[in-house]
């Protein structure tokens, strides 16, 4: 294989490209990303870069100058993929150029999903450093009324940081409870919680109807819910999922399906053609989660250098979010049967570490702020999960 | 010099978290005591909080892992190095000699 090109230069796509250059690979590598920013880490951004803690972006920074020279890779960055011609060889972009290589993976990540319509001013979503950037702008001229539209963990963590800013906040939740079907009723009533120990307003079953806006600059003036209340606002941030970003795949003959579809080894039907991160589809599961990017791009690499599926990697997923100053770690795979037990700590004290049990066995270990004990069962459940030598 | 803990109180395996600003993190791995930056150089996490194997601790959130001898990142995604600072024990007692102070004396 003489030449790699690597679509996304995200998280997924720069591990990736880590990965085929330490297994050997020293051919043309090509790297294209349609921010027009290296590789940056985003989940300091809707916590302490919001905040200000975080005040330098090249602080955020994946790869230093050094690493980027010892690549050797080709960057057109601000550049979009647009298409990939059917024998998966030629990839199309923007501006009507194009790109042909031996070797292609696709790590185009995910895109946040909007309300219907278009967005007046003031309203957000959080996916990129120049959404934060636009957020962060807006939050720093005095305190404001926030509605934060969707309280899984994005809506959840930028609630904390409006109201470490001194906003006044309020979250609005579909469902009866957010972050259920990660945590499971329980664990996720505890996790909630936290929002009222700041003063942060939680608004659960409530549907959005639109958002309203006026004056000169069509700004956001409040969001009005399905049942005909009207939550006046500032600032909206919608944080309602995300959506994988394969509409440059359409024509590609890829099999779609909320993902990219790949075998156990990120490997797709197309030869020479695998798929990293967010937009990947492994094995029938899609993660969103950081280090699923990260381990899956040093196997989607060797099997792409190998030519087939020579190896597979089912992690142990993890992810873990910080709000109000609580760490909240989880590992593991949880069935909504499972049953959570308390090992240690106290919900009332917001410090605990549970597992979640099928049988008599652990299947996965949720932790507020315990992070030691917390490491040691993830180490645990990922060594039952993966036999030794693979 | 910052008074830690007493030696007994820090079994092999262990660690410990001082709160100097930045916080510094003492352990005793295989008979040795180490002090390092507390907090990990990739993102905010406590190393004291971390998985100790041999001279190497791995951060408790992503999986970074720094080398307790040199303070070197041995692993991604941490690239740079946290601080060492010199331990010593008197008396039974343990002290860790801030780093930046021996800067300042010289």
């Amino acid at each position: 294989m003489k030449s790699v090109a690597v679509i996304g230069a995200s998280l997924a796509g720069l591990y990736a490209a880590r990965a085929l250059r330490s297994q050997g690979f020293d051919g043309r590598l090509v790297i294209v990303g349609d921010e027009c920013h290296g590789p940056y880490d985003r989940p300091p951004l809707s916590k302490d870069f919001l905040t200000g803690a975080t005040a330098d972006q090249g602080q955020l920074a994946l790869a230093d100058a050094e690493e980027i020279a010892e690549l050797d890779a080709e960057w057109l960055l601000g550049t979009r993929a647009t298409g990939l011609d059917t024998g998966g060889r030629t990839v199309l972009l923007d501006g009507g150029r194009s790109l042909t290589t031996d070797g292609l993976v696709i790590a185009t990540g995910a895109t946040p999903r909007l309300l219907p319509g278009p967005a007046p001013a003031g309203a957000h979503t959080l996916r990129t450093l120049d959404d934060a950037q636009a957020l962060r702008a807006e939050l720093a001229s005095g305190p404001v009324r926030v509605v934060v539209i969707g309280g899984g963990f994005i809506g959840a963590e930028v609630a904390s940081s409006c109201a470490a800013l001194g906003h006044d906040v309020t979250v609005v939740e579909a469902a009866p409870l957010p972050l259920v079907p990660q945590l499971g009723d329980t664990m996720a009533g505890i996790c909630s919680a936290l929002h009222a120990d700041h003063g942060v307003t939680l608004l659960t079953g409530a549907g959005v109807a639109r958002l309203h806006s006026g004056g000169t600059e069509n700004r956001v003036t409040g969001v009005e819910l399905a049942d005909g209340r009207l939550l006046p606002a500032e600032v909206v941030v919608i944080g309602i999922g995300v959506r994988p970003h394969t509409a440059w795949l359409a024509d590609s003959g890829l099999p779609l399906d909320d993902g990219v579809l790949c075998d156990a080894g990120c490997a797709t039907p197309l030869p020479a053609v695998v798929a990293v991160g967010d937009v990947a589809r492994v094995n029938g599961t899609r993660a969103e989660h950081w280090t699923n990017a990260t381990e899956q791009a040093a196997v989607a690499a060797r099997n792409l250098l190998a030519g087939s599926t020579v190896a597979t990697h089912r992690s142990l997923p993890y992810f873990w979010s910080d709000q109000y100053g609580v760490r909240i770690q989880f590992a593991g795979r949880r069935l909504p049967t499972d049953t959570p037990r308390l090992v240690e700590g106290s919900p009332d004290d917001r410090s605990f570490l549970a597992c979640y049990e099928r049988d008599g066995r652990t299947t996965a270990v949720l932790a507020l702020n315990r992070p030691r004990p917390f490491m040691r069962l993830r180490r645990e459940l990922a060594r039952a999960t993966q036999p030794a030598g693979t | 010099m910052i008074p830690v803990c007493p030696l007994a109180d820090l079994p092999t395996g262990e660690s410990v978290r001082i709160d100097t600003a930045p916080p510094i993190a003492v352990f005793h791995a295989d008979g040795q005591l180490y002090a390092i930056d507390d907090t990990c150089t990739h993102q905010d996490a406590s190393l004291s909080d971390g998985w100790l194997e041999g001279c190497l601790v791995e951060c408790p959130l992503h999986a970074a892992s720094f080398d307790l001898r040199t303070g070197a990142a041995t692993c991604l995604p941490a690239r740079r190095a946290v601080r060492t600072h010199p331990v010593t024990v008197d008396n039974g007692m343990i002290y860790v000699h801030h780093a930046a102070e021996e800067g300042n004396a010289a």
